[in-house]
């Protein structure tokens, strides 16, 4: 669009959020660690722990 | 359209309508409700799946049920031993293809200790018609404890699909007064 | 297709074979479109498959008909939750992520000979999985619980479908990075685009869990591994299996704001509230994996309460937040389009004679009230006890994956067909009804087995009667009632299923071609599906209905999430 300016809108700085939401990637790192660390890694962990019968 | 991207390449920055805010702060509320509500019932209900799990191989835990139900044996239906334990004592219940062993008689009121676990494939304690259902898995010895509230006689299904006999797999609680 | 096999690199882009929508404006991609189609037809065809033996399954626990012998009825339903579960909605989901991204950025898809070897390989596994499961030896149900142990190539089967849906997942995120490097949109993807990468993240996560525990069970199938751990097994494997049906909640959403947007015109009240709920399903829509483990041994109250709830019901409130903007979005449109009168004049006039339209509107309602209420209330830690493996189970996900997400991609395929194939919807008047017809009978299905469910009627059983026990007893009647009501409206539901399936079939055969000419659409676009996307607060009206009818569903909620507490305290004492 160079030749279309948009003197008011360009400058300004995309908010963070934005920023997130507009990055698949990072978008797809924190939607694999987080159930992967709290549902998968921790039910792993919570099985590994069970004591053998006494 | 939500089909084409936004028009306003900062949409961030845009207001939200109040609708829908007062409705996010109602749904966030009832949501925070509904979590804390499942942590008081730890403490305010009476209903409460126990998680005392221990590892034990299948044949050490048909052998703790048999001694089980030959010491407190009092008649038999079926071919099954019916066994009657003392109110508060360990009661061992086995699954296995297909059925639950052995029949067990409670006391109305009193508590019981129940031990679950299966000699094979995995299987389901459906207690009715109180609908109690909890999984069983081989390998894994659970212990909940129970306090029948009514009289009478109820059945358990086995709701966890085992195996081409898996619709005929039943046992029986009988609750005495 | 030469041009994929050019010899320099950048070719590729400069010589794909795009055409201009005529009723759109959309720049097509061919080599998308043709990928499109293979994946939509394949899906078509698992769905009838799995459709006619989830009837079958339907007509055996009608316990006055109880049709199929015990073996081939547990065959049949492990086949009936394998193509219906997996293959018929991941072929559908492949296909909505390469139009999501080629289609709606006016992109050329990424290596389009890599994603049909991802079609090839998909095709392979499930049709593997389909002959292990008719050869007899492989009826050990979708979830496969080990120790009960199928014929390796039932595992391979998955483990090659999988591997190739992931292949399909990571074109589209080729596609999303060709669009943006070589600007073909500007600013942000479009809304709908947000949420078929929401699913296609949730689908990473899904087949990934899923690779992971099949291959060791494969292993174990062949004898190379002598044990795998049942509880384990079900940690990773509903890390699969529930989360395959969170990658439908998120592509259902998305699909019922593109038929808001191409029926009448719908824009999100704001891009930011929408986004963010999505983004709350990227973060915790996948926990609710635990749900299949609140009555299990071992796992620790804490896990299953934080997993159970999607982390303090954080996911549940992104569901609850498009419950509000997508019918807002919907009402807001209405209004625009002049439809002012009253709180609900909006919908009455609403475009239900378009199945398109009426199938988007039957799915948000049912999801919500029947899917959505069902599954919070079963995925909440006690009171999972009164249901876990009765057939409410079932209910519920039938009420998200039937009535919710499968009638979703029903009307979504009244516009591919059009847009895509290029052929015009045969017999208009009667896919008016196809809509209705499969709604009802999704709606009966779910609601009759989570009645059967509550009354103790446990699930995968071939005989609730229980005659054949060593020690009988009698499951309530009640429950027999409401298994022939299930009967019944599985009856009217694989009629819709039928027109459905005749429908997309002839249209894509004998439908009128549209690609010539200027013929007009059976069920014609709003106007303004083409714009681009404008900020609708300034312009938007109240929502008087959508309030409303929000209200309605709350009381509905918490009313039944009470009402199933009060049950669960009469029950024996526990703990």
């Amino acid at each position: 669009m160079s030749d279309h300016p948009e003197p008011e809108v360009q400058p300004q700085r995309v908010p963070a959020m934005q920023q997130l939401l507009d990055n698949p990637f990072l978008l797809l790192f924190i939607g694999i660690t987080i159930p992967t660390v709290l549902y998968i890694v921790w039910g792993v962990m919570e099985i590994a722990s069970i004591p053998v019968a006494p | 359209m939500a089909i084409s991207p936004p028009r306003n390449r900062l949409w961030w920055n845009e207001p939200i309508e109040r609708v829908e805010i007062g409705w996010i702060v109602v749904a966030f509320l009832w949501g925070l409700f509904m979590f804390f509500f499942m942590i008081a019932w730890h403490f305010i209900g009476g209903q409460n799946l126990s998680t005392e799990t221990y590892r034990i191989k299948p044949p050490a835990y048909e052998e703790k049920v048999v001694a089980f139900a030959e010491k407190y044996q009092v008649a038999e239906e079926d071919g099954t031993p019916v066994v009657r334990p003392p109110a508060g004592e360990d009661v061992y219940l086995l699954a296995r293809l297909w059925e639950w062993w052995p029949l067990l008689e409670l006391k109305k009121g009193q508590s019981y200790r129940i031990h679950l676990s299966s000699l094979d494939w995995q299987h389901g304690f459906s207690l009715q018609p109180v609908n109690i259902n909890i999984s069983v898995h081989p390998g894994y010895e659970q212990i909940i404890t129970l306090t029948p509230t009514q009289a009478g006689e109820f059945g358990i299904a086995c709701n966890e699909y085992c195996g081409i006999g898996h619709h005929m797999m039943t046992g029986r609680i009988r609750v005495v007064e | 297709m030469a041009a994929i096999d050019a010899p320099y690199p950048g070719s590729a882009a400069a010589a794909a074979i795009f055409r201009t929508c005529r009723f759109t404006g959309l720049k097509v991609d061919i080599a998308a479109q043709r990928l499109i189609m293979a994946n939509a037809v394949a899906a078509v065809v698992f769905l009838a498959v799995g459709g006619v033996m989830g009837l079958l399954v339907a007509l055996t626990r009608w316990p006055a008909v109880h049709l199929l012998p015990s073996e081939w009825f547990y065959l049949v339903l492990t086949g009936h939750g394998a193509n219906v579960l997996l293959f018929w909605i991941i072929f559908f989901e492949i296909a909505i992520l390469y139009f999501a991204s080629a289609v709606l950025l006016g992109s050329r898809i990424a290596t389009p000979k890599i994603a049909w070897a991802a079609f090839v390989l998909m095709l392979v596994g499930a049709v593997m999985t389909n002959v292990a499961v008719f050869q007899g030896d492989s009826s050990v149900m979708f979830t496969s619980y080990p120790p009960m142990q199928a014929s390796p190539h039932f595992y391979l089967g998955l483990i090659i479908f999988a591997v190739g849906a992931l292949i399909g997942v990571g074109i589209f995120f080729g596609t999303l990075v060709i669009a943006h490097g070589e600007h073909t949109y500007e600013g942000s993807i479009p809304l709908v685009t947000f949420g078929a990468l929401t699913a296609a993240i949730i689908a990473v996560f899904t087949l990934a869990s899923g690779a992971i525990i099949l291959i060791p069970t494969y292993l174990w199938s062949l004898g190379l591994i002598t044990e795998i751990d049942p509880l384990m097994y079900k940690v990773v494997w509903w890390g699969m299996g529930h989360s395959s049906q969170q990658i439908n909640v998120a592509a259902h959403v998305s699909v019922w704001y593109a038929i808001g947007a191409l029926t009448i015109g719908a824009k999100p009240l704001s891009e930011k509230v929408s986004r963010s709920a999505f983004l709350l399903y990227i973060l915790f829509l996948q926990l609710a994996s635990a749900h299949h483990l609140l009555a299990d041994p071992g796992m620790s109250a804490t896990w299953k309460i934080v997993n159970t709830s999607y982390l303090m019901y954080l996911a549940v409130l992104g569901s609850l937040i498009h419950g509000l903007t997508v019918p807002g979005a919907l009402e807001a449109a209405q209004r625009r389009n002049g439809y002012t009168k009253g709180a609900f004049e909006w919908l009455r006039k609403a475009p239900w004679g378009n199945p398109a339209f009426a199938g988007m509107f039957l799915s948000l309602v049912m999801f919500g009230f029947i899917g959505g209420i069902s599954g919070v209330v079963l995925g909440t830690e006690q009171l999972n006890l009164l249901m876990h493996n009765t057939i409410y189970v079932p209910g519920h996900f039938h009420g998200t994956v039937v009535a919710g997400t499968t009638l979703a991609f029903m009307a979504m395929t009244y516009y591919v067909l059009p847009l895509i194939f290029q052929r015009d919807v045969i017999w208009p008047k009667l896919a008016r009804w196809q809509p209705y017809l499969f709604g009802i009978g999704a709606a009966g299905i779910s609601l009759f087995m989570m009645g059967a469910g509550t009354l103790g009627i446990p699930r995968r059983h071939w005989d609730i009667t229980l005659t054949d026990a060593m020690h009988p007893f009698d499951l309530p009647s009640g429950g027999f009632l409401m298994m022939g009501l299930n009967g019944l409206s599985a009856v009217i539901a694989a009629a819709g299923g039928i027109l459905y399936i005749v429908i997309t079939v002839g249209t894509v055969l004998w439908g009128k071609r549209l690609d010539k000419g200027d013929a007009p659409l059976n069920f014609p676009l709003h106007k303004q599906a083409a714009t681009v996307a404008e900020y609708g607060s300034h312009t938007t009206v109240k929502l008087p209905g959508t309030i409303i009818l929000v209200s309605i569903f709350f009381l509905s909620f918490v009313l039944y999430y009470f009402v199933n507490w009060k049950y669960l305290s009469e029950i024996w004492l526990l703990r």
